[in-house]
């Protein structure tokens, strides 16, 4: 049986992985190439990094660190975050990722996502989103508005409409993002997941306020997700990924259990 | 030294960064004249059947596949690389390919709507008959996927893995003399992934 996948991720800053809470207060963590053995030895089933970018001056992705991380730990993760343009997407994927993630990018170029999807497949190209609750409108069917450059600006856009069209587009996973959970690890945005799980073809990825197993348990159950990003619940070490999946083993979801 | 064909059907970083980390020396190459020197070969491959069997034409190294193959040279296909490796495939309203294994390679299909196509993730390999790329790895081992196809070998006797996924019980291992196969991405399926492509880096192609 194909299993849900649990996928910490990793912010990075000038090779140094951070966390906060809604892009604030960010505390330097650890090494990113340690921390990626150090999770793929304890057993996820993917990583995700974000920003990499070679320091907090320049905003170019630093390639060299997705090569050590290639050579490092053989399982798939993606990058994203800093990812300009078609070349930006092949340097990280000949680098060793698996996928790359666009998100603001693929707002203000839609065709960032079939370009890629042709060139590289659309196995690797996967759109991130960041949807904050709105009232429900003729504009806003599904109650939620896409927001880009870190939750800064709103775009106008239709979450579940905007997942349509990047699944038409040629993009193979969706990362959904909530606004309104991110860091806070109150639980995952079921409601949203839910819904694009429901409407789109391809995997849907939960992403933001992961705290307890029993988040990810009803994200998966009640989300209908089919992979979950978490950060802090194992960031902090309050739990590992080991104690993470016997849990969710226990209520009965389908995960790797041998790694 | 671990022979990689390159046919432009996809990226081979991960797999060559996974035989160098477990000590292989790799060589990448699209030359008939390198292939047919080579001791062992991985014949990788992520994409289309089609546009993989178009670029082996391209590259007139279909015969030079057949030759090495015959030759007894121990082979690994992996994803579009296993998929090719049969008659037919229904990707692309059926594209034929080069029928080393008898069979042919067919769509998902569900009605489920929560079951994605694409399946991408990892998934339990069944083990059905032993082999030596298999060797000290646990039955029900989990294994990374990404694909849309399916291999279905018309001979039941070829099938080392099955695993279940939408309509089907699919052969996602396969073997045949100093031929191996399989579906999922070894390189992608960390420390037990490893173990097969060492097993493989072993194997003098007998079983």
């Amino acid at each position: 049986m194909l299993t849900k996948r649990i996928i910490p991720c990793l912010d990075v800053r000038a090779r140094k992985v951070t966390k906060g809470v809604r892009f604030q207060n960010n505390i330097d963590l650890g090494d990113p190439v340690e921390m990626a053995v150090a999770y793929s030895e304890g057993g996820c089933d993917e990583l995700v990094f974000y920003d990499i970018t070679a320091s907090a001056e320049e905003r170019e992705i630093d390639i060299d660190m997705v090569r050590e991380v290639a050579k490092a730990v053989h399982i798939p993760f993606a990058v994203g975050g800093g990812i300009k343009n078609i070349e930006d997407m092949r340097k990280v994927l000949l680098a060793g990722a698996e996928k790359v993630s666009v998100n603001s990018l693929a707002v203000q170029n839609p065709n960032i996502i079939a370009e890629g999807a042709k060139l590289f497949g659309s196995q690797c190209i996967v759109l991130g989103m960041d949807p904050v609750k709105v009232e429900k409108s003729s504009k806003f069917p599904s109650g939620y508005e896409i927001t880009i450059q870190g939750f800064r600006t709103r775009t106008g856009l239709d979450a579940l409409q905007w997942a349509k069209r990047a699944e038409q587009s040629g993009a193979g996973e969706i990362v959904v993002n909530s606004v309104d959970a991110d860091g806070t690890q109150q639980g995952f945005e079921i409601n949203l997941t839910r819904l694009i799980a429901e409407n789109v073809g391809i995997p849907v990825v939960a992403s933001g306020g992961g705290g307890t197993c029993q988040h990810l348990i009803d994200v998966f159950t009640k989300g209908k997700a089919d992979a979950a990003i978490i950060a802090s619940m194992i960031h902090t070490k309050m739990f590992t990924i080991k104690q993470i999946k016997d849990k969710l083993i226990d209520a009965g979801i389908p995960i790797r259990r041998k790694w | 030294m671990i022979t990689i064909i390159d046919y432009k059907a996809g990226n081979l970083t991960s797999v060559q960064l996974a035989f160098e980390y477990i000590g292989c020396e790799v060589k990448i190459t699209d030359k008939a004249q390198e292939i047919l020197q080579a001791e062992k070969i991985v014949f990788p491959g992520v994409g289309a059947a089609k546009s993989a069997m178009d670029n082996l034409k391209k590259l007139k190294i279909i015969d030079t596949i057949q030759k090495v193959i015959a030759n007894g040279v121990p082979f690994l296909g992996i994803c579009i690389g296993m998929q090719v490796l049969f008659e037919s495939s229904e990707e692309d309203g059926g594209t034929k390919c080069l029928g080393i294994l008898a069979g042919s390679v067919k769509k998902f299909k569900t009605s489920d709507k929560l079951c994605k196509i694409p399946q991408m993730g990892w998934n339990t390999v069944k083990i059905v008959k032993p082999h030596p790329v298999f060797t000290g790895i646990e039955d029900q081992s989990e294994f990374y996927f990404v694909h849309s196809f399916y291999p279905a070998p018309s001979k039941k006797e070829i099938i080392i893995g099955q695993t279940e996924y939408a309509d089907a019980v699919f052969a996602s291992a396969a073997g045949k003399g100093n031929l191996a196969a399989v579906q999922f991405h070894p390189e992608r399926s960390g420390r037990i992934g490893l173990k097969l492509l060492e097993n493989f880096s072993k194997w003098d192609g007998i079983c």
